[in-house]
C-alpha cells in the first residue's frame, strides 16, 4: 500500500515539472546546431571551394585544364609518385619497428609498461619542425647525415620515420593491450605453440591497430614537406611541397586547389583499400 | 573394470603462491580417477580456479607435483598437455567463425600414419588431419552440442547459451583425456543453466571424458558430480560424494557452504548423546564424553510436535513460502533454529519442535582460533569471554593513535569514541596462557578438559558465568578441574569491528 502511493507521488511530482521547462533544457536537437554550423563554415564551405578553385580558370571560368597541366607535367606526377613511395616506406618502417616495441611494451608489467610508452610517445608533445632540425642537426653532428645526392631520399625517410613512429606504436599499442588474455590461452589450451598463438590469434585481432597507424602515418607522411625539406637537401618534393608552392610562391590558387583534390582522392582509396571506414575498425583503433 | 580406478591425475603437495605473498593453493593432495566427474566447490578466492588453472598449465605450481597418468606433467606448456579448458567467459575467437573456431585445434594437431608402398614395405610420416577429417570431427561434435547448421555464423552474433556450446564443442573435439570447466555456466540465466547441468551430465556420460569441474554453486556441484572436493582459503575441506558431503559434512564450514543447515556449540555426553541449545539429544555419532561440537542439523530434519511432547519448546519469528516447503526461524532463548516444513506456523506461534537421532550430525569443533564476541570499555580493554582483556585498539583502524583523553584519531584526524563498540575477538591457541594465581589474568575457569596431541597438550578452560571457552596449546602439564587464570598479551588479540564485513 504504502509504496503505491508513493508511486503516485512521484508522478505528481513529474507532471507538475513538465511544462515548467526550465530555461537551459536544450533538446538534442538544439544542443547539434552549433556542431552543424562548423561543419558548414569550416569543412563543407571549404571543399566547395577548393572544388571551385580546382575546376575554374585565373579568370573564373569552368576548365579541367589545372588537372591536364598537373597530369602532363612529368615532374608533377614523378613528385606525386614519390610521394607516394615516400609514403608507404616509410608507413612499412613505421610498422616493422613500432610493432614488436608496442607487443612488448603491452606484454609488460601495467606500471613499468606506462612509463616506456610515455618516453614513446613524449616526443609527439614537441613541434615536429623542431624535432626534424634537432634530428638533423644530431645526424650531422654524428657524422652519418650524408650530404650526397643519392642520400637525399634515405635521409627523408629516416627522418618521417622518426616523426611519425608515436603514431604508429599508440594504436599498436591500444589493440594489443586490450587484447583479452584468455583468448591467448585459450589458444595455447588447444594446442597452439606460442608463435602460432601469435600468428593466429594476436596478428589477426590487431589488425584494426595497424589499419589505424599505417592511416595516421601514410596520409600525413604525403604531405608533410618541413621534413623532406629538412632532411632532403631541398632536392626532395612531395605533394604537399606542390601545394604549398602553388598558393604560396607560384600565387596560383586554381592549380594548387586541383592538387589538393588529388591528394584528396589519393587518400580516399587509400582508406578504402585498408577498410578504414569501416565503423568496427574505426572504433578498436582509433582510440589514442 | 581396471580402468575405474585408475588415477588419471594426481596432485601431490601443491602449492600456489602468488607473487605478493598470497597463497592461493596450499598443499593440496588429491587424485581423480579415470572417467570421474569431479567438481572443486568453494566460495571465491578459495583457490579452485588457481588449482584448474595449474592443471592446465596456465599457473606454474610453486611447489608439488602434477602427475598425468603417473608422469610430472608440471613442467609441460599448455599446449602439449592432453587436457582442454572450457573458459568462464568461452574466449571464443571473435574473428573467427564458428567452424574456424571448433576446428582450432584439429587443425594443429599431427597425427602419425603409415603407409604402405607397392613393394609392400611401409613407412610413418607425421602428417596434419585432411580437411576432410577436421570436417567430419567438426560435424559430428555441432551435432552433439545441437548447433547443426551455425558453422558459418560469426561467434559474435550467438547467444550466451549457442556460444557456451561452441566453447564445449571447441574443446571436446579434441578428445582430450581431460576436459577442465572454470564455471562455464555462471554467465547464463537460471533455466538454460538447469537444462546445460544436464546436458553437460550426458555428456559426460557420453565421451567417458574425465570432467574437472569448477564451480560456486552448490546445488550445481550436488546435481552433476560424481565427487566433490570442498575447498576454502586454498585447502581442501572435504573430498566426498554429494551425498557424503551434503549428509556427513566434516566441519562447519562444509555444513553451512552445502545447503541450509543449522550449526550449534554443543557438548558430547559420551553414549551417543549430545547437548545443544540447552537440552539433550541422542545421536548416532559416538564422540568422547565433555567434548565440544559442532552439531549440524539440517532444517529439513526439524520435526514439529504437539506442545509438550517434543524436546524444545520456542516462538515463530519468521516465515517465509520457498514453493514446496515454509522456511521458518524458531528463537529458543537466544539461538535461531532454521526449520523447514510443508506445514506453515505463524509468526508468534509457539511450537515445539524434536530432531531424530538421523537428524543430527556431530562435527569436531575446530579450533584454529578461539573467536569470541566482545565489546570496547571505557578504558580502551575489551571485554569477552567473561574477562576484560588489554588490548591495542589503535589496530581497528590503519595508522590510529589514541589521545590522552582515550579517544581514537583516524588516520584522516576523525575522533571515534570506542567505548561499548561490538569486536570481533580472536585469540590464537598458543597465545593463551594459563596460571593458577586467579588474580593474574582477565578471566577465571576450569580445566575440563586435556587431550594430548603428541607434542602438546589441548585444554580447554572454561568460565563459570556464561560458560564461556578457552582453547590452550601448551607444553606444562594441569589436572583437570584446576582453577585457572587465562593470561593474553595485548599484542596477541586480535580484534576486527563487527560492521566490517571481514573475511
Amino acid at each position: 500500500m504504502n509504496t503505491q502511493d508513493k508511486v503516485i507521488g512521484r508522478e505528481k511530482l513529474i507532471a507538475e515539472k513538465a511544462p515548467k521547462k526550465s530555461l537551459f533544457a536544450f533538446s538534442r536537437k538544439q544542443l547539434g546546431i552549433p556542431y552543424g554550423v562548423f561543419l558548414a563554415l569550416f569543412v563543407i564551405l571549404p571543399l566547395f571551394l577548393i572544388l571551385y578553385y580546382a575546376f575554374t580558370s585565373k579568370t573564373g571560368s569552368f576548365t579541367f585544364a589545372n588537372f591536364i597541366d598537373f597530369f602532363s607535367n612529368p615532374t608533377s606526377v614523378s613528385n606525386l609518385f614519390l610521394s607516394l613511395l615516400i609514403a608507404f616506406v616509410t608507413t612499412a618502417l613505421c610498422l616493422l619497428i613500432a610493432y614488436p616495441v608496442a607487443y612488448i611494451l603491452s606484454k609488460m608489467k601495467a606500471k613499468r609498461g606506462t612509463v616506456l610508452l610515455l618516453l614513446f610517445i613524449m616526443p609527439m608533445w614537441i613541434n615536429f619542425v623542431l624535432r626534424a632540425l634537432a634530428m638533423k642537426e644530431v645526424m650531422t653532428l654524428m657524422g652519418i647525415f650524408a650530404k650526397d645526392d643519392f642520400f637525399n631520399f634515405f635521409n627523408t625517410i629516416v627522418g618521417m620515420v622518426y616523426d611519425f613512429l608515436p603514431f604508429m606504436i599508440m594504436p599498436l599499442y591500444t589493440t594489443l593491450i586490450k587484447t583479452d588474455k584468455s583468448l591467448l590461452e585459450a589458444s595455447y589450451d588447444l594446442g597452439a605453440t606460442k608463435a602460432q598463438t601469435f600468428r593466429k590469434i594476436t596478428l589477426p585481432l590487431s589488425v584494426p591497430g595497424i589499419i589505424s597507424g599505417a592511416m595516421m602515418v601514410f596520409l600525413p607522411s604525403m604531405s608533410a614537406y618541413v621534413i623532406s625539406d629538412t632532411f632532403g637537401n631541398g632536392k626532395i618534393t612531395i605533394i604537399g611541397k606542390l601545394i604549398e608552392e602553388q598558393f604560396g610562391t607560384g600565387a596560383n590558387w586554381n592549380a594548387g586547389s586541383a592538387i589538393a583534390i588529388v591528394m584528396l582522392i589519393v587518400m580516399f582509396v587509400t582508406m578504402l583499400l585498408t577498410g578504414g571506414f569501416k565503423n568496427e575498425t574505426n572504433v578498436r583503433g582509433t582510440a589514442l | 573394470m581396471e580402468n575405474e580406478n585408475k588415477k588419471i591425475i594426481e596432485l601431490i603437495d601443491l602449492t600456489r603462491i602468488f607473487e605478493d605473498g598470497l597463497i592461493a593453493v596450499d598443499n593440496v593432495n588429491l587424485y581423480v580417477r579415470k572417467g570421474e566427474f569431479v567438481t572443486f566447490l568453494g566460495p571465491s578466492g578459495c583457490g579452485k580456479s588457481t588449482t584448474l588453472r595449474m592443471i592446465a598449465g596456465f599457473d606454474k605450481p610453486t611447489k608439488g607435483k602434477i602427475l598425468l597418468n603417473g608422469e610430472d606433467i608440471s613442467d609441460l606448456p599448455p599446449n602439449l598437455r592432453p587436457i582442454n579448458t572450457v573458459f568462464q567467459r568461452y574466449a571464443l575467437f571473435p574473428h573467427l567463425n564458428v567452424y574456424d573456431n571448433i576446428a582450432f585445434g584439429l587443425k594443429l594437431q599431427k597425427q602419425k600414419v603409415t603407409y604402405e608402398k607397392a613393394d609392400g614395405t611401409t613407412f610413418t610420416k607425421t602428417e596434419k588431419l585432411s580437411k576432410r577429417e577436421i570436417s567430419e570431427k567438426v560435424a559430428k561434435v555441432l551435432k552433439m552440442v545441437d548447433l547443426e547448421g551455425f558453422e558459418k555464423r560469426s561467434v559474435s552474433t550467438l547467444s550466451g547459451g549457442q556460444q557456451q556450446r561452441v566453447a564445449i564443442a571447441r574443446a571436446i573435439v579434441n578428445e582430450p583425456q581431460i576436459l577442465l570447466l572454470d564455471e562455464p555456466l555462471g554467465a547464463l540465466d537460471l533455466k538454460m543453466r538447469k537444462d546445460m547441468q544436464l546436458e553437460l551430465k550426458e555428456m559426460h556420460k557420453k565421451l567417458g571424458i574425465t570432467f574437472i569441474y569448477v564451480t560456486h554453486d552448490q546445488e550445481e556441484a550436488l546435481t552433476m558430480s560424481d565427487t566433490i572436493v570442498v575447498m576454502q582459503d586454498g585447502v581442501i575441506q572435504q573430498v566426498g560424494t554429494p551425498t557424503d558431503i551434503y549428509n556427513e559434512p566434516k566441519n562447519s564450514f562444509v555444513a553451512n557452504f552445502i545447503g541450509e543447515s543449522n550449526i550449534f556449540s554443543g557438548t558430547s555426553l559420551g553414549d551417543k548423546k549430545v547437548k545443544f541449545i540447552g537440552k539433550e539429544f541422542d545421536c548416532l555419532d559416538d564422540f568422547p564424553k565433555n567434548e565440544n561440537v559442532d552439531v549440524v542439523v539440517r532444517p529439513e530434519d526439524v520435526i514439529f510436535t504437539d506442545i509438550g511432547k517434543g524436546k524444545v519448546e520456542g516462538k515463530i519469528i519468521s516465515s517465509i513460502f520457498k514453493g514446496v516447503h515454509y522456511e521458518m526461524v524458531m528463537k529458543v532463548g537466544k539461538t535461531e533454529v532454521i526449520i523447514q516444513n510443508t506445514e506453515e506456523r505463524k509468526v508468534g506461534e509457539t511450537v515445539c519442535i524434536d530432531i531424530k537421532p538421523d537428524g543430527i550430525h556431530l562435527m569436531h569443533k575446530e579450533f584454529s582460533s578461539n573467536k569470541y564476541d566482545g565489546y570496547i570499555t571505557k578504558k580502551n580493554t575489551v571485554c569477552f569471554g567473561d574477562g576484560e582483556f588489554e588490548c591495542d585498539v589503535t589496530k581497528l583502524y590503519p595508522n590510529s593513535t589514541l589521545d590522552e583523553e582515550g579517544y581514537l584519531i583516524t588516520d584522516n584526524g576523525e575522533k571515534i569514541d570506542l567505548t561499548d563498540v561490538d569486536v570481533n575477538v580472536e585469540v590464537g591457541l598458543k597465545d593463551i596462557e594459563i596460571s593458577d594465581d586467579e588474580n593474574a589474568g582477565g578471566a577465571v575457569g576450569n580445566i575440563i578438559s586435556i587431550i594430548y596431541k603428541g607434542d602438546h597438550y589441548q585444554l580447554i578452560v572454561r568460565t563459570d558465568e556464561n560458560e564461556e571457552y578457552f582453547v590452550v596449546d601448551t607444553e606444562d602439564t594441569w589436572n583437570e578441574n584446576d582453577r585457572v587464570s587465562v593470561i593474553i598479551k595485548p599484542e596477541k588479540i586480535k580484534l576486527t569491528l563487527k560492521t566490517e564485513n571481514h573475511r
